[in-house]
């Protein structure tokens, strides 16, 4: 195992800001790296830094074992697609694409039929003629991973590609992006907002927050076992218990994820069995969602619980009492300490 | 954008409108009948007859070549060192955040605002203060002060519309500064620096009074309008002249005008 960016506690600190704070990561060759944060937590710093837009103001950086601090962008072998594009408006699409060859010196005939090759696998033959403005942003995105990808890069750093792209092409997108990726066999560092997009498409993940890693792991590891309470909340919208109630339903007295999905909405009359664990509350608020419907409930202490309860069963009254029910196992204690 | 508001204008708007343009452009368009007048000792309306032989007289004239040569050699280089000043000055205030960044901005234009008057004592003492000899350089550098301002309004209005992360695309692709500035950024400002340029040396081919304080004894075109217009000898060629320069400085500032009026799509913001 390869390891194609290392950040050995890099921070990158504008004044008073510290916009990246002493990050460790380690992303490794070919795996599809997930940035994951809201705005302003450092993940779109951190990736700048590994295009070299960004010089670090503490720590220390590798790309493929040698140092990255003090290389600037053009001598790196990494490419960027940007949130914007940041296509050649004067260019022709095929110019656009050939640009990285261009300015390497590859020769014309060369140049350009690569890049045509690079449009064929981004789904866009025969475009090349065409000028930015007059592809859609859909189009555009995919012009933009052409024009990255024709240079083999080592590294490929995507920052929100998918952020201005409607609901529909941005699922289809995702799995192309995956595909693609899993065919190249290049390393993808990705950054989003989105915690669908990251659990969906990144191997791993690393959530940041406030400059710094809340959590790296797997989307699996992330969404079930958060270790924050941040984590629990950015990632899926997870129920975050105060120790008072965790220590309440018999567990030690720390912070603790609890699903929406993992619990389940009974009347409050029925038994329950050993390994189930049950709280009673009212209800407060529901809400139509389709698929599954969320019903909130106050369980006092002025703990609010949300269950996602299956479409087929009948939403509860508000102020109702109910009972909710989920299996021991399913609630997740945090390390944060109380 | 035009209006699409199909109502005629009231009958006393357009007879103010017409006034106004006769006003600004009959002077201008007695300079070229006088250029063809057979009086040449006073302005006499109308003119007694119409002749062409003043252009001959004035293709004759070595004085009247010696002083346009100067106003073209002047124009051009000021014009070339604005063009390099200019575009850098404009670089730098709009791509990068700098302490100060807004108060050079404001410094760069104020020649422009100050009266040309008070530029030109300016200059005129600090050459003396520096023994500077009066000569060619220093009419080009009192033409730079001003040419400098006209490209940088120029380019920096242009620059603000190339998105950073253009320059950023194009050095992430492996291009250089140098490339990055022939391949990216000169494509994209490439006609506000014309229309810049042009402007500039329209400026300075007709400006008089920085030039009265920073020439010698040399003479550029309109010093020495104004010279021949005090000596009542062979007053048409003057017009003749006047035609000249208001051909020279018209083309340029027409061009100008076209190659930045279709300019309004922000590069790089095509999204």
């Amino acid at each position: 195992m390869t390891t194609a960016v290392l950040f050995d506690k890099v921070s990158r600190h504008f004044g008073p800001v510290r916009a990246v704070d002493g990050v460790d990561l380690a992303v490794v060759e070919g795996e599809f790296f997930a940035m994951l944060g809201p705005s302003g937590s450092g993940k779109t710093t951190c990736l700048r830094l590994m295009a070299g837009f960004e010089q670090p103001t503490g720590g220390h950086i590798e790309i493929f074992g040698e140092t990255a601090e003090g290389v600037p962008p053009y001598r790196r072998n990494v490419n960027t697609v940007f949130q914007d594009y940041a296509l050649f408006p004067h260019l022709s699409i095929l110019e656009n694409v050939a640009y990285g060859l261009m300015v390497k010196g590859v020769g014309r005939e060369e140049r350009l039929k690569a890049a045509e090759n690079a449009l064929a696998m981004v789904k866009l033959p025969g475009y090349g003629t065409r000028r930015p403005g007059q592809l859609s942003g859909g189009q555009r995105q995919r012009v933009a991973l052409a024009r990255a990808l024709v240079n083999r890069p080592r590294v490929l750093l995507l920052d929100e590609p998918l952020g201005a792209l409607d609901l529909k092409l941005r699922e289809q997108m995702q799995e192309e992006l995956k595909t693609l990726q899993k065919s190249l066999g290049i390393t993808f560092v990705f950054v989003t907002h989105d915690q669908g997009e990251a659990l969906s498409m990144a191997d791993r993940i690393a959530v940041f927050n406030d400059g710094r890693i809340q959590q790296l792991g797997t989307p699996e590891e992330v969404y079930k076992r958060p270790q924050t309470r941040f984590v629990a909340d950015f990632v899926g919208s997870s129920n975050v218990l105060a120790p008072a109630f965790v220590e309440s339903l018999g567990y030690p007295a720390r912070y603790a994820s609890l699903r929406p999905e993992a619990l389940s909405l009974g009347d409050g009359t029925g038994s329950v069995t050993g390994d189930r664990k049950r709280v009673t509350g009212t209800v407060v608020a529901t809400g139509f969602l389709g698929a599954a419907n969320r019903v909130t409930v106050e369980a006092g202490c002025g703990t609010r619980i949300a269950a996602m309860v299956p479409a087929s069963q009948a939403l509860p009254e508000q102020g109702s009492g109910v009972t909710l029910s989920f299996a021991a196992r399913d609630l997740h204690l945090m390390d944060e300490a109380a | 954008m035009r209006s699409d508001r199909s109502a005629a204008a009231p009958l006393g708007l357009k007879i103010a409108a017409a006034a106004g343009l006769l006003f600004l452009h009959v002077p201008i368009l007695l300079i070229f009948l006088y250029a063809f007048t057979t009086e040449e000792k006073s302005y006499q309306f109308p003119p007694p007859g119409y002749t062409l032989q003043w252009l001959a007289v004035a293709w004759n004239r070595p004085d009247v070549w010696q002083a346009l040569g100067l106003s073209v050699r002047v124009a051009s280089i000021a014009t070339a060192v604005a063009l390099v000043l200019g575009t850098l000055c404009a670089a730098a205030v709009s791509q990068t955040k700098f302490f100060g960044r807004e108060t050079i901005s404001l410094l760069v234009i104020l020649p422009i605002a100050l009266p040309g008057i008070i530029t030109g004592i300016a200059l005129r003492s600090a050459f003396s203060f520096a023994e500077i000899p009066f000569s060619f350089w220093t009419i080009v550098l009192g033409h730079a002060t001003f040419c400098v301002v006209v490209v940088y309004n120029n380019a920096v209005a242009r620059f603000r519309r190339v998105s950073g992360s253009l320059i950023e695309a194009s050095m992430d692709l492996g291009a250089d500064g140098f490339q990055t500035f022939r391949y990216v950024i000169l494509p994209n400002i490439g006609t506000a620096l014309l229309a810049g340029g042009m402007l500039a040396f329209a400026l300075s081919f007709d400006e008089v009074i920085v030039t009265t304080f920073t020439a010698g004894q040399q003479q550029t075109l309109p010093i020495w309008m104004l010279e021949e217009l005090v000596r009542p000898r062979q007053r048409p060629v003057t017009n003749v002249v006047a035609m000249l320069v208001v051909l020279v400085t018209l083309l340029p500032i027409l061009a100008a005008y076209y190659l930045t009026r279709d300019g309004d799509q922000v590069a790089g913001a095509g999204k």
